[in-house]
């Protein structure tokens, strides 16, 4: 069955899972109703404990308005919000386009590009932590690798990474982007593989090939799904805690942290946990409408993510 | 539109294989920076895991003198932090499997019961539970460890293994929702004739034909908890509770650390979820494709 079939399969499966209605509107009857409660008290119990109360009790110390004040004085703060903003707004934006090109070439016909794509996901297939802390020895300034091979390749001086504001923010978004980059190309990839094959043919007889198949059928096609992607991978960035505090881990001079890095050394380092609640919870004004604008895409569009 | 039609005939066989020559040379070329791109990292970790000590910041880009002796090390845990690495290892391994399987049973029953019972707006709970993803995991670290504290459950395992299944059952809840859609009703309907309560029904209909999706579930649970650092790092704290995550940054403690153990540390830690990702790809894939993408 090819994953057209089956996404077609599926969509229809789903409709009628959707129009479908019990013939007893009522609801569930007596033993039904005590299994529901049987079945549905695990995870209501792991919500209430691990989710509501941890959510309320961070609310609850970050909720006095003296904290923001202070926070938004300091220089610091507002030095680690631009940093996360660089992050998603460089980050995320460059990986996602980087992995929509790459799932163009991976969906190439050829043995060697299947072979290809099992080495290109090693990066997502290797944990976090390993990852960075290659990257961050890769990249120190006396000695690291990539200085090294900068001498011997080209001859030239490479700087020292860590010491420059700029370099190091530089370094934390290359090292996100090397670490996702696989995941994302493998999501447009299935993406791409879902259009029905059909749809290029009608389109090649009406003339749309090269670009213009791009322009008018590729990207239609996959624009939902980049969508949903871009948002759901700002909503997972926005929080990202791994590669700031391996890659750069702060340097030079903490100026390259960011929210979850921050508020994380506020509270645990100083012994600040309220302070260091309000630094994290000052994202929900943002947080909120992009989890909203992701529901509602979902929603409107059918795109299962 | 006419015009090109008739410029495309008048070009000669000659030219599209040399287009088409043109194209493929363009996509080794791709290849190339592909294969530098993804393996430059991983093959600094084997370099400085192979280079003696003093070799590591020589400036040279391959191993002078390589050598296995920090892998000997770590595995003989011949080295203070490493002292009791086994062990960690060991720990590692039940947060993982304890997540897995506790989203597993958790995330099929609340969407059994969502999915399958008729549950009125059942979907409100579904949608409840992924709302636990708007607050991203890292930024609950407070809460979450004071809350530990308050439970009593402070560097225990149990600790870890309840947050990470916390953030790994929504996403459960959600795959098996989607896939269950794809089981016909009717099958519960005359299981439901013959009598079965639905544990039976859950049980001898459901989770069988659920298979594929248990599986993709289980696999990313399994990797989110032996990959995740932050919490492991917060809540496991002594040498005898720690993980192999948490053992491994302890090498940052210190600006003269010995950086070739720690390597090999990290080698030996990245080994088994690759070998788990590369061993599920294909149901991983589907489960990707499960939940991410029906455009």
């Amino acid at each position: 069955m090819s994953s057209t079939q089956q996404a077609l399969g599926f969509r229809q499966s789903a409709a009628i899972g959707r129009s479908w209605r019990p013939p007893w509107h009522g609801g569930l009857r007596g033993s039904e109703l005590s299994w529901a409660i049987a079945f549905f008290v695990p995870y209501g119990a792991v919500f209430l404990a691990f989710v509501v109360y941890p959510v309320a009790y961070g609310l609850w110390l970050g909720s006095s308005p003296a904290l923001y004040a202070e926070l938004f004085e300091n220089p610091r703060y507002l030095t680690t919000v631009v940093n996360t903003l660089v992050l998603v707004g460089i980050g995320v934006n460059v990986k996602m386009f980087l992995a929509f090109l790459m799932s163009g070439f991976f969906i190439r016909r050829g043995r060697w590009i299947k072979a290809l794509l099992v080495l290109y996901m090693l990066p997502w297939a290797l944990p976090a932590l390993p990852a960075f802390l290659s990257l961050h020895w890769m990249l120190i300034g006396y000695g690291g690798f990539l200085n090294s091979a900068l001498e011997l390749l080209f001859g030239i001086d490479g700087p020292i990474w860590f010491n420059s504001y700029e370099l190091a923010l530089g370094a934390n978004v290359f090292a996100y982007i090397w670490k996702w980059l696989p995941f994302w190309t493998l999501i447009f990839l299935a993406g791409r593989m879902a259009i029905p094959q059909d749809i290029y043919e009608a389109a090649a007889v009406d003339g749309a090939t090269g670009i213009r198949r791009f322009a008018f059928v590729t990207f239609p096609m996959l624009a939902n799904l980049y969508l949903v992607s871009t948002l759901l991978s700002t909503l997972w960035t926005i929080g990202d805690f791994t590669t700031p505090y391996f890659v750069s881990s702060g340097a030079p001079a903490l100026q390259t942290e960011v929210l979850a890095t921050y508020g994380f050394r506020v509270a645990f380092d100083h012994g600040y946990p309220a302070a260091g609640v309000a630094a994290v919870m000052s994202a929900l004004p943002v947080l909120i409408p992009i989890a909203l604008l992701l529901i509602r895409r979902l929603q409107a569009t059918e795109v299962q993510l | 539109m006419s015009a090109t039609t008739t410029v495309r005939r008048i070009r000669s066989p000659l030219f599209y294989s040399l287009q088409r020559l043109g194209v493929e040379a363009l996509c080794l070329a791709l290849g190339f920076v592909l294969v530098v791109w993804s393996l430059t990292p991983i093959y600094n970790m084997w370099k400085i895991a192979l280079d003696s000590h003093a070799g590591i910041f020589g400036g040279s880009i391959w191993p002078e003198a390589p050598t296995l002796e920090s892998f000997r090390v770590v595995v003989t845990q011949d080295f203070w932090y490493l002292e009791r690495f086994w062990h960690q290892f060991g720990n590692s391994f039940i947060v993982g499997l304890s997540v897995t399987g506790l989203t597993l049973a958790i995330g099929s029953l609340a969407s059994f019961t969502v999915g399958r019972m008729r549950l009125r707006n059942g979907w409100m709970l579904t949608n409840a539970a992924l709302m636990t993803y708007v607050i991203p995991a890292s930024f609950l670290a407070i809460p979450i460890y004071r809350i530990m504290q308050i439970y009593g459950l402070g560097n225990h395992l149990s600790s870890l293994i309840l947050t990470l299944t916390t953030f790994a059952t929504p996403y459960a809840i959600f795959i098996f929702s989607q896939y269950g859609k794809s089981i016909p009703m009717e099958l519960d309907e005359s299981a439901r004739i013959d009598g079965a309560n639905p544990l039976q029904i859950y049980i001898r209909i459901y989770l069988p034909l659920m298979a594929p999706a248990l599986v993709a579930v289980g696999t990313y649970a399994l990797l989110l908890a032996w990959n995740e650092y932050l919490y492991n790092f917060l809540l496991l704290s002594t040498p005898q509770s720690m993980t192999v995550a948490v053992a491994l940054a302890q090498f940052l403690n210190s600006d003269e650390s010995p950086w070739n153990y720690m390597m090999a540390t990290a080698i030996i830690y990245a080994v088994p979820p690759i070998i788990l990702y590369y061993g599920f790809r294909r149901y991983m894939a589907a489960g990707l494709t499960m939940g991410g993408v029906k455009g």
